[in-house]
C-alpha cells in the first residue's frame, strides 16, 4: 500500500474543512471494509485518509414518530440491527445490513460507507431506495439532500464531489399500515456479494388490502442500484393479489439491465428478480399487515 | 514517508504505546511491531475471519482496520484468551473435540466464539453457525468446532456436558440447511 | 501385539489431546508468516496481467531507484536447467518447466505467472517497486480450455513440448495419452440391456489452504542457506530449491514450520528459491508472503476436466462394460493428474470390459499441483452419476448396485496386481446401515444420493528416531510435517509400543539436518509410513531395552520379555523384579549408555482407501440454490490409531467435495484473467453452508503393516460431488454434468426440463 496520512476529526466542522482543504487527495474513511481493500489493490490511491467515525452525527442513530428516522452514515451495520426501533419500524433495511458480511464485518461496516462505495450490489442501497431514503450531503458549498435513488451514477461513482461528505440519512417515520422487507440471492447462505437484491416498501390501505405507496428497489442488475419505477407504480391503488404481485415481478425484470459475471449469469439474475420481487413484496406486505397491531 | 504516529490502544488489558505508519493495518500493527503473531493473515479481505480479534466486545476482522483507528480501544486477541496456566473453556473445549487441524484459523475462530458467548451465553446450533460464518476453516468441515462451541457454552453455564473424547449423542443434523431453505438468509 | 486385531490395544484407539494443542490454540505455534530475524527484508513478486505473452523486455531501474528497495531479481538470475526429466531428490521432474513457473522465462503463461521480484525494507516498499518496473509484453491468444488446446492448428504454449504418440516433430498441447484396458469393452457392451453414456465438465478448483504460502530465506557467506516455511514437505523443498537455484542440496537446510493446511498444494516450491535468491543478493534474510490472490492466480490449484463416461449394466444390475475419456487440464506446464482420474474411475467395481483413455493437455492456467486424491474426484463425478442412472435403470437400490459389483480381495485393479483385503463393501453397508441412510426422507424438491470413491494412498520414505530419556520419558523424531494430528498420531503409537503413558512422550518435527529423508505429508501416507517408522524404531527401543535388561540381571536378551511397558524376566520367580521404563531409563548410563531407536521405511503394501457418502439435499426450484440437509461419510480407515483425527479427515474431506459440487470454480474471463481472485468469490463452504458431518470408522486393515493403518488423508473428497449430483437428481429430477453445480447451472436445468414438460403436455393436448 501506498503511504497516506491519516486524520480523524471530532466535528463536522473540522470534517469539511479538512475534505475541503484536500479535495480529491481526500477519501473519507467509514467502517473501512471496502476502503482498505481499494487501497491494497491500488484502486484508490488517496493521499488523506480522513476517519470520520469520531464524528457523533455520523454514527447517531435516532427515531421519533413525530419526525422518523435519522441514520448516521457511519454507524456500524451492527449497531441498526441492535436497535429496536430499527428492527421494528425499518426491518427490511435492518435486514440489509444485517446481511453484509460476516459479524466482523458488520461491527465495522456502515450503511453510508455501502452507498458511497458505489457497487451496484450494494445490499443496504436497495433498501434504502424502497424506503425513499434521502441522503444529507455537506460539502465545501454547503449543504443538500440527494435522494438515494439518484445517489449512484456507474460503479464506483456517486454524486458526491471532491471534498463532500455524506452525513446522514433521513427516511420518514413508517404509517401504520406499512413496512418494508429486503431479499438478496447468493449463492451460499453467508459472505456473498448480491447476485441479485430486491427491497420492498409498502403501504396499505386500512384494510389491509388495497396499496397506497409501493417502492421496489433492485441490486446488482446493473451499473447502479434501481429505483423500480413502474414496477412500484402498478401496485398503487391495486389489491396485492398475486396478479398484482406478478405483474410488479414482470415490470421489474423489464428495468434490469444484468452482466454476465462470476456471481451469475444474465439470464439467471433477469429470473431472480421476478423471483425476489415476488418474495420481497410477499414478505413486505406479511409485515405491513403485521404493523397494523403496533 | 516517514509519517510513523504514536497509538496508544489497550491489548489484552494492558496499555501499549506503540509507534506505527498511518497504512499499517491493525493486523501488521499486532504482527509486525507488537509480535503478536496468534492473529493470522490469511486473505486481507475480511473474507476468512482468521485475523479475528475482539474490540470493544465486538469481533472485528483485524485486516481490515487501520492501527491508528484502534487507538483508544480495547483490543483483545487469542494470546490474551487464556489466563495465566488456564486455558479459556474454549480453548480446552477445542483440544478436547479435536476441533482443529491445522489450526491456521483457530485462534479467529476462539475470538469469534468468544464474542458470540460473552454475549450470548446459551447459543443455538443455528446461532453458533452464524456467528462462526465469517471464519473459514478449509480442514473440518466445522462439525467438531461447532461440537466444541457448544460443549464450552454447556459447561460455563456449568450444566452437565459430554466426558472428555466422546461425542454429544444428539447431531442437530441439516440444522444450516433447514435454516435457511429457501435461500432467504437469516 | 497382534497386528491385526482392533481390541487389545491401550493407547491406539483413544483420544489424547494433540501435544501441538496448547500451542495451536494459544497463539503460540509458529507458521512460516510469523518468523521474523533481525535486519530481515520483505520480498513480493511481480505476475503477469496476462495469461499467455512474449517477454520482450524487464526493466528495473525505476523500481530500484526506490528508497529501501534493495535487489530485484528476474529469470536472468537463475541457472538455466534441462528442458527433460532429471532427478531431483526423490522424484523425476522437469525442472526446465519447474525453473520457468518460479520466474517466467522469455514466455508469461498465464494470468499470475510470476516476472520478477523484490526485496526491500518493509512489504509495502516492496509492493510499490512492483508498480515502478516495466515489463513489454507481446501478446499472444490464451488457450483456456483443454478442447481448444487439443485442436489441430491451436495456438501452441509450449514449442519443445512433444508426446510419444505424435512424434519428435509435432508441436503440441497434449503432454502425454494413457490407455488403460481390459477385456473388450465392444463385447461388453454387447452383453449389456442398458448403456448410459454421458459427458462432464469440471472447474478447476483450489485446495483453499488458509494460510497463503510463505517462505525466509537466509544465505550465508559461507555458502549455506536455510529455508523456514510452512511446507507439506521440508526435503521436497530442499531438493527443488536447490535444483533450481543450482545449490549443493546438502548446503540448504529446510526448517518446517507449523503449516496452515495444503490438501496436496504445499508439495512443490514457489517462494522458496526466490527467498534464498534475494538473501544471497542482498546479504539480510528474506521473508515472502503471498496474498490470497497470488494464492489463487499463481499457485497450484486442480484441474478442470472434460470426461466421458459409458457404462453398461445388465438388466439384473451386473456391470459389464466401462469406456471413458478423460482431458485434464495440466496447467501451462505438463503434469495434471488425470492418469490417477483415468486408474480410479472404475476402481470401486468389477468390470470385466474396460477402456480408458486419458490425456495431459496444457493450457494457459497456472501448473496444477496436488488436491486431496488428485484427480480422482473428477473422474467419480463422471462414474458414480452413470452408475447411479444405470441403478435406476435397473430398479435397484444404489448401493445394493455397488455391493453387486464392488471390488474386493481379488478384483482385478485397472492397473497393477488384483486388491488385497479392502473394505469397499464394508463402507458401502457402514451407509446402508446409518441412521442417516435408515431414516426416510420427506419433503418436497427433497432428494437422498449415495456415492462411492477409491483412492490408492502411497508409502514412499519415512525416518523416524524414538529416544528414552534418564527419566523414563520418550521423544518421538519425524521428518513429516503435522498437518492435522500427525504428532498425536505418532506419540501414541510409540507410547503403545513401548506401553509408557501418551503424555509421557513428545514428539518433534524435525528439520532436513536433524532426521532422515521423509518424503511429503501428502498422499495418504503419513500415518501409515511414518507411523511404520515409529513402530519400528519404538521396537528398537524395546531391543534394546531388553539388552540393557539382561546385562543388570545378567542373562541372556532373549532371555528378558517385554509387556504393558515392563521389563522382565522369562522365567518368573527369584529375586529379580520386573522394571519399568522408567526405572530403567535411569540406570542406562551403566549398562551402555542412552538408548536412542531408529528406524527407516520405504514402505510397500500400501493399503488402499474407499469411502461411501449419503447426502441429503433441499433445491430451490425458483433459484436453482442448493442446501445440503444432512452428511454421513463411512470410510475405511484400516485401524484409527486416533478416531477423532481420522473423523476430522472424513468431515474436512467431504467439505471440500462439497464445495466442489456446489458452488467453488475458478471463473477465466474471455481474456484469461482469473476474476474471482479472493474468498468473496472463490466460494468456500462456510460454518453455515454445511450441516453436521456424520462419520463411520470403517476398519478392514491393511495387510502387511504392523498395525493394519490404511492412510485415510484424501478419500473422503472423491464421492461427495457425485453424491451430491445425485441428490439433486432426485430431488428434482435433472441430472447435472458440469461442475460446480451453482445456481444458475442448476436453474437453467430446472427451467429446461420444465420447459420441456410443458412442451409435452401441450403436444398431448
Amino acid at each position: 500500500m501506498h503511504a497516506i496520512n491519516y486524520e480523524a476529526p471530532k466535528s463536522l466542522d473540522e470534517a469539511v474543512k479538512l475534505l475541503a482543504a484536500h479535495g480529491e487527495k481526500a477519501r473519507p474513511l467509514s467502517g473501512g471494509t471496502d476502503l482498505l481493500i481499494q487501497l491494497r489493490a491500488g484502486t484508490r490511491r488517496p493521499e488523506f485518509v480522513v476517519d470520520i467515525k469520531q464524528i457523533p452525527e455520523l454514527t447517531r442513530i435516532s427515531f421519533s414518530l413525530q419526525h422518523g428516522l435519522r441514520l448516521g452514515a457511519a454507524a456500524p451495520c451492527i449497531s441498526i440491527h441492535e436497535n429496536s426501533d430499527m428492527r421494528k419500524y425499518y426491518p427490511g433495511l435492518t435486514e440489509a445490513a444485517h446481511l453484509i458480511g460476516s459479524l466482523q464485518i458488520q461491527s465495522r461496516a456502515t450503511v453510508g460507507g455501502n452507498l458511497c462505495n458505489g457497487s451496484p450490489a450494494a445490499d443496504t442501497t436497495p433498501a434504502l431506495i424502497a424506503l425513499g431514503a434521502q441522503a444529507r450531503v455537506i460539502g465545501p458549498k454547503g449543504e443538500r439532500t440527494v435522494p438515494v435513488d439518484g445517489f449512484c451514477l456507474a460503479p464506483g461513482r456517486t454524486v458526491l464531489q471532491p471534498g463532500e461528505l455524506l452525513v446522514e440519512f433521513h427516511i420518514p417515520a413508517p404509517e401504520r399500515h406499512s413496512s418494508d422487507a429486503y431479499l438478496r440471492f447468493i449463492p451460499r447462505n453467508e459472505m456473498d456479494i448480491a447476485v441479485v437484491g430486491v427491497g420492498a416498501a409498502l403501504s396499505l390501505d386500512v384494510s389491509d388490502d388495497r396499496v397506497v405507496e409501493a417502492r421496489i428497489g433492485l441490486g446488482a442488475v446493473g451499473p447502479t442500484p434501481i429505483f423500480a419505477a413502474e414496477a412500484s407504480k402498478s401496485l398503487i391503488g391495486k389489491t396485492l393479489d398475486a396478479a398484482a404481485i406478478e405483474n410488479a415481478a414482470r415490470l421489474a425484470i423489464a428495468v434490469a439491465t444484468p452482466i454476465d459475471d462470476m456471481r451469475g449469469t444474465a439470464e439467471f439474475r433477469r429470473h431472480v428478480v421476478g423471483v425476489l420481487t415476488r418474495r420481497t413484496l410477499a414478505k413486505a406486505a406479511e409485515r405491513a399487515r403485521e404493523a397494523n397491531q403496533r | 514517508m516517514a509519517n510513523k504516529v504514536i497509538v496508544e490502544i489497550n491489548i489484552n488489558g494492558d496499555p501499549v504505546e506503540l509507534l506505527c505508519e498511518p497504512r499499517q493495518s491493525l493486523l501488521e500493527v499486532l504482527r509486525d511491531v507488537l509480535e503478536l503473531t496468534g492473529s493470522k493473515e490469511g486473505c486481507l479481505t475480511g473474507d476468512c475471519g482468521a485475523c479475528t480479534v475482539v474490540i470493544d466486545g465486538r469481533p472485528v476482522c483485524s485486516c481490515l482496520m487501520l492501527g491508528v483507528e484502534a487507538a483508544g480501544k480495547n483490543v483483545a486477541t487469542v494470546e490474551g484468551l487464556a489466563s495465566g496456566m488456564s486455558l479459556h473453556v474454549l480453548q480446552q473445549k477445542f483440544l478436547e473435540h479435536a476441533s482443529l487441524q491445522c489450526g491456521i484459523c483457530t485462534p479467529g475462530v476462539l475470538m469469534s466464539a468468544k464474542a458470540l458467548l460473552d454475549r450470548n451465553p446459551n447459543p443455538t446450533e443455528a446461532e453458533i453457525r452464524y456467528a462462526l460464518a465469517g471464519n473459514l476453516c478449509r480442514c473440518t468441515g466445522y462439525d467438531k468446532i461447532v461440537r466444541a462451541v457448544t460443549d464450552a457454552a454447556a459447561a460455563l453455564a456449568g450444566r452437565t456436558h459430554p466426558a472428555h473424547g466422546t461425542v454429544p449423542s444428539e447431531t442437530a443434523s441439516g440444522m444450516a440447511g433447514e435454516m435457511l431453505a429457501k435461500g432467504e438468509a437469516k | 501385539m497382534a497386528a491385526s486385531s482392533s481390541n487389545g490395544f491401550r493407547v491406539i484407539g483413544t483420544r489424547p489431546i494433540r501435544h501441538d494443542g496448547v500451542d495451536k490454540v494459544t497463539g503460540r505455534a509458529k507458521y512460516g508468516a510469523d518468523y521474523a530475524f533481525p535486519g530481515m527484508l520483505h520480498g513480493k513478486v511481480l505476475r503477469s496481467p496476462h495469461p499467455h505473452a512474449n517477454i520482450k523486455s524487464i526493466k528495473i531501474d525505476k523500481a530500484l531507484a526506490l528508497p529501501g528497495v534493495k535487489a530485484i531479481v528476474t529469470s536472468a538470475d537463475l541457472p538455466a536447467l534441462p528442458d527433460k526429466m532429471e532427478a531431483a531428490g526423490e522424484q523425476a521432474i522437469n525442472l526446465n518447466h519447474l525453473s520457468m513457473n518460479i520466474l517466467a522465462r522469455g514466455k508469461a503463461l498465464y494470468d499470475g505467472h510470476p516476472i520478477a521480484a523484490v526485496a526491500a525494507t518493509s512489504p509495502h516498499i516492496a509492493d510499490e517497486a512492483l508498480r515502478l518496473i516495466e515489463v513489454e509484453y507481446e501478446l499472444l491468444p490464451p488457450v483456456m480450455t483443454v478442447e481448444d488446446a487439443m485442436k489441430p492448428g491451436a495456438t501452441i504454449l509450449l514449442p519443445s513440448l512433444r508426446n510419444k504418440e505424435d512424434g519428435p516433430d509435432k508441436e503440441t498441447n497434449v503432454a502425454a495419452h494413457l490407455q488403460f484396458k481390459r477385456g473388450d469393452v465392444a463385447e461388453g457392451f454387447k452383453q449389456a440391456d442398458y448403456v448410459i453414456e454421458r459427458e462432464f465438465k469440471t472447474a478447476m478448483v483450489h485446495q483453499g489452504y488458509i494460510e497463503p504460502h510463505n517462505a525466509v530465506g537466509i544465505y550465508n557467506a559461507d555458502g549455506h542457506a536455510t529455508i523456514y516455511c510452512s511446507t507439506q514437505g521440508s526435503f521436497v523443498v530442499r531438493a527443488l530449491s536447490a535444483a533450481v537455484l543450482g545449490i549443493a542440496e546438502g548446503k540448504i537446510k529446510v526448517v518446517p514450520a507449523e503449516i496452515g493446511g495444503g490438501f496436496g498444494g504445499k508439495t512443490t516450491i514457489y517462494l522458496e528459491p526466490l527467498s534464498v535468491l534475494l538473501s544471497q543478493k542482498t546479504g539480510h534474510p528474506v521473508k515472502l508472503t503471498m496474498t490470497r490472490a497470488e494464492v489463487l492466480r499463481a499457485t497450484g490449484p486442480t484441474s478442470g476436466s472434460t470426461i466421458r463416461c459409458k457404462m453398461g449394466a445388465t438388466k439384473d444390475g451386473k456391470l459389464v462394460a466401462a469406456q471413458c475419456w478423460l482431458a485434464y487440464e495440466a496447467g501451462a506446464f505438463p503434469g495434471s493428474p488425470v492418469g490417477a482420474g483415468a486408474m480410479t474411475i472404475v476402481a470401486p467395481y468389477n468390470i470385466p470390459n474396460i477402456l480408458v483413455d486419458a490425456y495431459d493437455v496444457v493450457v494457459n492456467r497456472p501448473k496444477t499441483a496436488a488436491y486431496r486424491a488428485p484427480g480422482a474426484s473428477n473422474a467419480a463425478m463422471a462414474s458414480e452419476t452413470v452408475l447411479d442412472e444405470l441403478a435406476e435403470k435397473c430398479g435397484i437400490d444404489p448401493l445394493e448396485m455397488r455391493l453387486m459389483n464392488g471390488s474386493e480381495e481379488g478384483t482385478p485393479q485397472t492397473v497393477g496386481p488384483p486388491f488385497k483385503r479392502i473394505g469397499f463393501k464394508e463402507t458401502v453397508e457402514a451407509i446402508k446401515n446409518s441412521p442417516h441412510y435408515k431414516s426416510k426422507l420427506t419433503g418436497a424438491n427433497r432428494g437422498r444420493g449415495v456415492a462411492s470413491g477409491f483412492w490408492f494412498n502411497v508409502g514412499l520414505q519415512s525416518s523416524a528416531t524414538v529416544n528414552i530419556h534418564t527419566d523414563g520419558t520418550v521423544s518421538v523424531v519425524i521428518g513429516s510435517v503435522d498437518i492435522g494430528g500427525t504428532r498425536a498420531a505418532q506419540a501414541m503409537i510409540a507410547a503403545e509400543v513401548l506401553g509408557v503413558d501418551i503424555n509421557d512422550v513428545r514428539p518433534t518435527i524435525a528439520d532436513t539436518d536433524s532426521i532422515g529423508h521423509t518424503d511429503v505429508t501428502g498422499g495418504s501416507r503419513t500415518c501409515f509410513a511414518t507411523g511404520w517408522a515409529v513402530y519400528e524404531a519404538a521396537q528398537d527401543c524395546v531391543r534394546q531395552l531388553k539388552e540393557r535388561a539382561a546385562k543388570l540381571w545378567e542373562k541372556k536378551p532373549d532371555e528378558v520379555v517385554f509387556e504393558n511397558g515392563m521389563l522382565s524376566p522369562a522365567q518368573p520367580g527369584g529375586e529379580l523384579k520386573p522394571m519399568s521404563i522408567k526405572q530403567i531409563a535411569s540406570r542406562l548410563a551403566r549398562t551402555g549408555g542412552p538408548i536412542v531407536g531408529r528406524a527407516t521405511v520405504n514402505a510397500r503394501g500400501v493399503g488402499p482407501a474407499f469411502a461411501t457418502v449419503c447426502v441429503d439435499v433441499e433445491v430451490d426450484p425458483d433459484t436453482g440454490k442448493t442446501q445440503i440437509l444432512r452428511a454421513t461419510i463411512a470410510q475405511d480407515a484400516g485401524k484409527a490409531i486416533h478416531p477423532s483425527y481420522v473423523e476430522g479427515q472424513m468431515q474436512g474431506g467431504m467439505a471440500q467435495g462439497l464445495g466442489w459440487g456446489l458452488n467453488e470454480e475458478y471463473f477465466y474471463d474471455d481474456r484469461g484473467i482469473l476474476r474471482n481472485t479472493g474468498l468473496l468469490d472463490y466460494r468456500m463452504p462456510t460454518c453455515l453452508d454445511l450441516p453436521a458431518i456424520e462419520t463411520a470408522i470403517v476398519e478392514v486393515p491393511t495387510p502387511g503393516h504392523p498395525l493394519g493403518i490404511r492412510g485415510v488423508g484424501e478419500v473422503s473428497i472423491v464421492p461427495p460431488p457425485a453424491a451430491l449430483a445425485n441428490a439433486i437428481y432426485h430431488a428434482v429430477g435433472v441430472r447435472m454434468t458440469e461442475l460446480p453445480m451453482s445456481p444458475p447451472r442448476l436453474l437453467k436445468a430446472i427451467l429446461k426440463k420444465r420447459a420441456a414438460g410443458e412442451a409435452q403436455a401441450a403436444a398431448a393436448d
